[in-house]
């Protein structure tokens, strides 16, 4: 086992399997965030943080989703450093533009400004709702002062600047996707000529989705603030 | 074609290099690049000066032994070619062009533009064979192979180990050669009954060599004047997960 870990597949593969767990939990994560769309009164949000809050399975589910995050850093981090030795004298003249794409050879880039916004996104929420403010969660409606879908309402309203914030976390997480579906599977072993094409047609997809989802709602809560 | 060109020259493995700039007149747009690189040796001897020292062979694009990243790409501007195909044609009169070297931990310069890529033989040495006897030549028709098989073994057979993958890379990998070289055999009969210790033994030479890991930009399959694909690097995962698996 420690052999498999050294050697540069086995962290890869840490990393590509603590990726695609992140990737489907960004989908869970969507889809209970995509209920402040649907309902403009909150009570279909509030009930689904309260959910995600109490439930036993995602209780269970969130510590392995830290350990996930985590292997995920830093895996991600000991392969990107080791690569960056693999080259001590670098060429005068490159064109990387030709043969791969931008998103492709700037994973650990993108993966850090999305990392910097992981840290705004937790205190905003997740840190309030689950340690601070407990009784935000046993708000199934929206009948309290407090209450999730306030919380989050409320920033979005209140701070142009972080609906920015927001956004652009959105799009460089969509970057780091648009790369990441396919190599994820192609790590693992799960491509071919054919699967490749399926799985990056799938993978622009899913980062579309996922990015302009998270993108939209801020700009949505914000807009209908003001009309 | 007149030319500027700006070549690495570095004495020995442990001189430190430094680029240096040469003027070249009336050169053929139908010469190779290699001719052309000819052309300006005779110029640096007839001056008394030390020709620029770069690796080639065959000149047929069948070798693997010429190199060259020429203008910021791994054989050049051309696409599925070796740097001895390609032709001055693909630059214009007047043109600066920049001719480095091969630049990976793994393949480190002996000599102006030559790099040393013996770590690819160790590589290969380290798993990249079958074991079998050596008597009388067996039926061709004794081992039924599919043909999607046999043609896919040698599409990844078509490596010459030049070291354009590695030189492109941006992490400096050798996954697409080691790929090949283990597709080539993990998709025969006759590679099966190695497969488990050929895929460890050859990753773990890889990584001690020095070469990074692949993070699947895709410029390898790009720049590998065969055009290997990527598909074989996903078979090479695939084998050493599985052979990991395995006790």
């Amino acid at each position: 086992m420690s052999n498999f870990l050294n050697s540069s597949i086995g962290k890869k593969f840490l990393v590509s399997i603590s990726g695609l767990f992140l990737i489907t939990f960004l989908l869970v994560h969507l889809v209970v965030n995509s209920m402040i769309l649907f309902d403009s009164t909150g009570v279909l949000f509030n009930q689904a943080a309260h959910f995600m809050g109490t439930n036993p399975i995602i209780k269970f589910v969130e510590p392995v989703l830290a350990i996930g995050f985590i292997l995920h850093l830093l895996y991600a981090g000991i392969v990107t450093l080791q690569n960056q030795q693999a080259r001590p004298v670098d060429y005068k003249k490159q064109h990387s533009g030709n043969s791969s794409k931008w998103a492709s050879r700037n994973m650990f880039i993108l993966g850090s400004l999305i990392l910097i916004f992981l840290v705004i996104h937790i205190s905003n929420f997740f840190w309030k709702m689950r340690f601070t403010g407990h009784e935000l969660l046993e708000q199934g409606s929206t009948d309290g002062v407090e209450n999730a879908y306030l919380l989050v309402t409320s920033l979005f309203i209140d701070w142009w600047w972080i609906d920015i914030v927001y956004v652009l976390g959105a799009v460089a997480l969509g970057f780091h996707l648009s790369h990441a579906f396919w190599a994820g599977f192609q790590t693992l072993g799960l491509s071919n000529i054919k699967w490749r094409k399926r799985l990056d047609f799938l993978g622009l997809l899913y980062s579309i989705l996922v990015a302009g989802g998270f993108a939209l709602i801020p700009v949505w809560v914000k807009i209908a603030s003001m009309l | 074609m007149d030319l500027t060109l700006k070549i690495w020259r570095q004495a020995d493995r442990k001189a430190k290099g430094r680029f240096e700039i040469y003027s070249i007149k009336n050169i053929s747009p139908d010469s190779s690049f290699l001719e052309m690189l000819d052309v300006l040796n005779e110029q640096l001897v007839r001056d008394n000066a030390e020709p620029v020292a770069f690796d080639h062979d065959c000149r047929e694009g069948i070798c693997g032994m010429c190199s060259l990243f020429i203008n910021g790409r791994a054989h050049g501007p051309d696409e599925s070619i070796t740097t001895c195909q390609l032709h001055m044609r693909k630059f214009r009169d007047g043109d600066t062009i920049v001719i480095e070297p091969w630049r990976a931990c793994g393949f480190p310069v002996i000599k102006d533009l030559i790099v040393d890529r013996n770590a690819f033989d160790k590589i290969l040495q380290a798993g990249g064979f079958i074991s079998v006897n050596t008597n009388s030549v067996q039926d061709g028709n004794a081992i039924i192979i599919p043909k999607e098989k046999s043609d896919e073994a040698m599409d990844a057979a078509a490596c010459i180990g030049c070291g354009a993958c590695v030189a492109t890379c941006k992490n400096s990998s050798a996954m697409l050669f080691v790929a090949s070289k283990v597709s080539q055999l993990a998709l025969l009969p006759q590679g099966k009954p190695e497969a488990v210790r050929r895929a460890k033994a050859m990753v773990a030479k890889m990584d001690e060599l020095g070469f990074g890991g692949c993070t699947n930009t895709g410029a390898c399959e790009v720049e590998c004047p065969k055009n290997i694909s990527l598909a074989h690097i996903a078979r090479l995962n695939r084998e050493f997960l599985l052979a990991n698996l395995k006790p």
